[in-house]
């Protein structure tokens, strides 16, 4: 089954080759990428972050703006911005992970919004006009290729990693500790799991993949403003594929992303431009009702559903 | 002078922040639940109040009972509909259903309303008072009076009534509280209707003296989450202390720092206080 699925991911853009067809791929590993960061914290560890666009941000404006002070090229640029995003991380987490989970859930959208704001306002980093990448690389160092096949490769690289983290974490103590946490707070400290340091470090991870895809969107795009980088939409992507799909599982927001964006490539194609405000009801719509009716997503569906189905289809 | 001028502005508008504001703590106080939507209550507060204005007519009162009252019915409907059933469910779920609610009302209101700042016929309560050399638009005065007036009595309805006490009753021990007798349903979705009603008539207020586009409801759920993080979860009292002086910091950053800075001063403000007081000024830990 995984084989497969990588099978496919892999050979995607040799049987599409479209410029249409590889523009849907990397949009769907790109959110692939980012709701899979974000279900470490969101999903495995229960924390749900509503901002988390402020990792994605940072990301993406750091080696944008390290190119455009001093040349540096985007491949130094992409770890100073998961740096930047770690620390980050550690300044809202500790704070308000002796709380309750809404705290955390509302500083993350106030942070995001300072940093968004701040941003649009200062002028080194291109206040609200934003910054420019690379427009011809000098070396594969600068990230910058021609056409998408490159990048839809690497984001496929970045993935793959992520996948592979999360899948240890799930096998390991550490994700014991996470499922204890996001079962109960007080029976998992009652047990001697470091509750505390668990989140920590689960922010901390997410935050560092979210940066990665933020760098890597930069580069591509060969462009960052306040909005699409701090954007609250940038967040509620990474919520509703993630959710959608399933938080809290490994192949749920790969799931979310293979539904949620042809759908919304199809409505912006269908709409025009106005279709984007449209998108966004739907989303909200889509997130009020998963909360609802179905907080485990597709995935918690598809395990009620499957066994009935497959008796239904023996039966007769 | 000019200062004194910017302070009584910034206290008058905080006096509404405060208003709204306490509708949020009243319903983490209860619950313990925040509700990423209350600055869409707002919002959608003010566009019932243009309806009202437009296409009905009537004076301050009657837009401003319309929208207390248009609001108080949503926030009971969504209770039952939407808050009843996720309160019992994960985390994820009492924080998705209202961060959805936000966006499904804000990109709606965008959609209906576009993305145009609007404001009401400057007939609603024209005119400028000059108070010794302070110049006061009417409509702000009474604005930031109404809504001390009405922060001041839900405290009062809180702590002096007997619903007060069937309210705090379910939020101290939901049980115990069916013991006595009382619907723990009943009392919650009374607070939610309150808690939206009171963001109904903020909207309504705001309308009146300001001008605003669907954008606003994500700046004052924003504010109202500082304001709340400022007085204490749970502090109507608190909420009333915490909108004035976060009207106060707003109006006097703007004017020394410019008015972009106005908001990133507030929220920054909301980070300090997660790491020196998260309790708030009148909050229990």
């Amino acid at each position: 089954m995984v084989g497969l699925l990588a099978a496919a991911l892999l050979l995607y853009p040799i049987v599409f080759s479209g410029a249409f067809y590889r523009d849907i791929g990397v949009a769907f590993l790109l959110a692939a990428i980012s709701a899979s960061a974000w279900n470490v914290v969101g999903g495995y560890a229960g924390q749900v972050s509503v901002g988390h666009s402020m990792f994605f941000g940072l990301g993406a404006y750091a080696p944008l703006l390290l190119y455009t002070l001093w040349g540096w090229p985007p491949l130094v640029g992409l770890p100073v911005g998961i740096l930047l995003s770690v620390v980050l991380a550690v300044v809202i987490g500790l704070p308000t992970f002796r709380l309750s989970g809404h705290y955390f859930s509302m500083a993350t959208l106030a942070v995001a919004e300072l940093i968004r704001i701040f941003f649009g306002a200062w002028p080194l980093v291109g206040g609200a006009i934003g910054l420019q990448g690379p427009a011809v690389a000098r070396g594969w160092w600068d990230l910058t290729f021609r056409g998408d096949l490159s990048y839809y490769y690497i984001f496929l690289a970045v993935l793959g990693l992520l996948l592979v983290v999360t899948f240890e974490v799930e096998r390991r103590r550490f994700g014991f500790y996470l499922r204890a946490t996001k079962a109960s707070e007080r029976a998992a400290r009652s047990l001697g799991v470091p509750v505390r340091l668990t989140k920590l470090k689960a922010l901390a991870l997410s935050a560092t993949f979210t940066s990665a895809a933020g760098s890597l969107y930069a580069v591509k795009t060969g462009f960052i403003d306040p909005d699409s980088g701090f954007g609250i939409l940038v967040s509620v992507q990474m919520v509703i594929v993630a959710a959608l799909g399933g938080a809290g599982t490994l192949f749920g927001p790969l799931v979310g992303a293979m539904i949620l964006i042809p759908l919304q490539t199809a409505a912006n194609t269908w709409f025009g431009g106005g279709g984007s405000g449209l998108t966004f009801i739907i989303y909200g719509g889509i997130i009020v009702l998963i909360a609802r009716f179905e907080p485990g997503g597709l995935h918690e569906l598809w395990r009620r559903l499957a066994p009935r189905l497959w008796r239904r289809a023996h039966a007769a | 002078m000019i200062l004194l001028q910017v302070i009584v502005g910034g206290l008058l508008l905080g006096a509404i922040y405060a208003l709204f504001s306490s509708g949020l703590t009243l319903i983490w106080g209860m619950m313990n639940f925040i509700n990423f939507a209350h600055g869409e209550f707002v919002m959608l507060g003010m566009y019932v109040t243009l309806l009202v204005v437009l296409h009905v007519g009537g004076g301050p009162i009657g837009f401003g009972a319309v929208a207390a009252l248009a609001l108080f019915a949503l926030g009971v409907g969504l209770y039952f509909v939407l808050i009843r059933h996720v309160l019992r469910g994960p985390m994820l779920s009492q924080i998705l259903s209202t961060f959805g609610l936000a966006l499904l009302l804000r990109y709606t209101a965008f959609f209906i309303f576009s993305a145009n700042f609007v404001s009401l016929p400057p007939t609603v309560l024209a005119g400028t008072l000059n108070v010794g050399g302070i110049f006061l638009p009417v409509a702000q005065l009474v604005a930031g009076i109404v809504a001390v007036v009405l922060t001041m009595a839900l405290h009062f309805l809180l702590t002096r009534t007997t619903i007060g006490s069937r309210l705090l009753a379910v939020a101290e021990d939901r049980s115990a509280a069916m013991l006595m007798g009382i619907r723990p349903d009943r009392m919650q979705a009374l607070a939610w209707g309150l808690s939206a009603g009171a963001a109904g008539v903020a909207g309504a207020l705001l309308a009146t003296a300001y001008p605003w586009s669907p954008s606003v409801g994500e700046t004052f759920g924003l504010i109202a989450f500082v304001t709340v993080a400022l007085g204490g979860f749970g502090s109507v009292l608190g909420s009333l202390y915490a909108g004035l002086i976060i009207g106060l910091i707003q109006a006097i950053s703007a004017f020394w720092l410019g008015p972009i800075y106005k908001d990133i001063v507030v929220y920054g403000l909301f980070v300090a206080l997660l790491w020196l007081r998260p309790q708030g000024l009148m909050g229990k830990a």
